[in-house]
């Protein structure tokens, strides 16, 4: 009863808490998409950096969070703003599952395909744009979708750059040893990953190529 | 027009090897011409060099040595794209677009070339009744078609731009006995009809003698010997009287038919 009380208090700061959530969110994962799938692309397309561009990715995502956010701290523009750090730091993590979808995806596309499209005359950006992508499209958006869910998680440390977000409450209310205070940053977060991954889960369905 | 001109030579390979990037020789100094309306068919096992022949033709493999030439222009110096439109090709495995429809999937190449969505679709019809399709198939998607109707679906496609080349790469391979059959008797309507000019790649000697004008026997990546179906039967080359016994044998492996 008491926590009902306490959310209706503080209604406006936790909308506005979850709408900087969702910012971070939404535009680290729209980066990570707009880099990533170009780099799962190449990677599928010349072997060659297909070892380099997973192995970065893979290194970055062994790197912990916080000290990712701290190692960015000392870059000259982003270092100004810690929305911007975390934006940046919530990119390169979401980038591995894109990335690695984005390549499987494309090279789970049968091979009897590809080689009726490129024996037709198709250009190899139509070969791209009209079969490898959309046969690729729901694995893809299934590394959008985990991508989405880690980073809804991983915002709540931004906060402890200053960066807003959710983890604000969070952390407030561990230095505060205030359950009420983390609860209210834990509850809309999760709420947000369950509602990303349900979203994006119920889209990739609907793409499934039969 | 076309029949005019008794031999005139479409597709040619002067002195063609293919070799892969590790070393290994897939095809040796072919010599080969194919002439206009003859339906030619590469014999041969797995591994023959037939395959590797017939990508050679619209170049989804380009010659390490020689020169594949169509229409009297190397291979290398076309642009490959028209090239590759101006030739229709069949594969076994169909690679039908899954995500397409059948009438899509059939009017792809007019549909990138530009033509007007009607005079797509009008094709679109036209090709699934020459290939005996009923014309309400063209809504379905192909995991919903049988593997004839799937067969026929990629013969249409491979039609639709009116290519003068058609490359079919087993194309009846993966089908039940009474399917192919009828699908090969279709095929030499079809071929009666509009006189295509065929490179036709099979294991399967039965297949090569019935729809063959001419078979090109291919070993180890080698062409053996170029002969009609008649002088293919009666042969005396080593390699085609093997063809023929092992095809006796079969017909005689039958208890019941006994020994002739």
């Amino acid at each position: 009863m008491k926590f009902v009380h306490f959310l209706v208090e503080n209604h406006p700061q936790i909308v506005e808490l979850t709408l900087e959530h969702l910012w971070l969110v939404g535009v680290s994962t729209l980066f990570a998409v707009l880099v990533g799938i170009p780099l799962g692309i190449l990677s599928a397309h010349r072997p060659v950096w297909n070892r380099p561009v997973l192995g970065t990715a893979n290194v970055i995502q062994t790197i912990p969070s916080l000290a990712l956010f701290g190692f960015l701290l000392p870059l000259p523009w982003l270092g100004e703003r810690a929305d911007r750090l975390a934006i940046l730091a919530l990119t390169l993590y979401a980038l591995l599952p894109v990335i690695r979808n984005t390549y499987t995806g494309i090279r789970g596309v049968d091979p009897a395909v590809i080689e009726a499209g490129r024996g037709m005359g198709l250009t190899g950006r139509q070969l791209l744009l009209q079969v490898e992508l959309p046969l690729a499209l729901s694995v893809i958006l299934s590394g959008v979708r985990v991508a989405m869910v880690v980073s809804v998680g991983l915002a709540t440390i931004a906060a402890a750059i200053g960066a807003g977000g959710l983890g604000e409450f969070i952390f407030r209310g561990l230095a505060m040893v205030n359950n009420q205070l983390i609860l209210a940053g834990a509850i809309p977060a999760a709420i947000l990953a369950l509602s990303a991954d349900f979203g994006l889960g119920l889209l990739e369905k609907r793409l499934r190529p039969r | 027009m076309e029949s005019s001109f008794a031999h005139e030579t479409v597709v040619e390979f002067r002195n063609v090897g293919y070799t892969l990037p590790n070393g290994q020789p897939l095809l040796s100094a072919l010599q080969l011409q194919v002439e206009r309306g003859e339906t030619l068919v590469l014999l041969g096992r797995s591994g023959s060099g037939k395959t590797t022949t017939l990508k050679l033709i619209n170049r989804l493999l380009v010659p390490s040595s020689g020169e594949a030439l169509v229409n009297g222009a190397s291979t290398r110096d076309v642009d490959v794209i028209r090239l590759r439109r101006s030739i229709g090709y069949v594969i076994q495995d169909v690679g039908l677009f899954p995500h397409y429809t059948v009438e899509k999937n059939i009017g792809l190449v007019p549909r990138i070339e530009g033509w007007t969505a009607e005079r797509v679709h009008q094709r679109v019809e036209e090709m699934l009744q020459l290939v005996g399709l009923e014309a309400n198939l063209a809504s379905r998607y192909p995991h919903q078609l049988s593997g004839g109707q799937r067969q026929r679906v990629g013969v249409a496609r491979a039609l639709a731009a009116d290519p003068a080349i058609l490359l079919m790469d087993e194309p009846f391979g993966a089908l039940d006995a009474l399917t192919r059959d009828q699908l090969q008797r279709e095929f030499l309507s079809l071929q009666q009809r509009l006189n295509k000019t065929v490179v036709f790649v099979t294991h399967d000697l039965r297949e090569a003698l019935r729809l063959g004008s001419r078979i090109a026997l291919m070993d180890s990546g080698h062409l053996v010997t170029v002969l009609s179906p008649d002088e293919f039967v009666r042969s005396s080359h080593p390699l085609a009287a093997a063809y023929v016994q092992a095809f006796a044998d079969g017909l005689d492996s039958v208890p019941s038919r006994g020994r002739r």
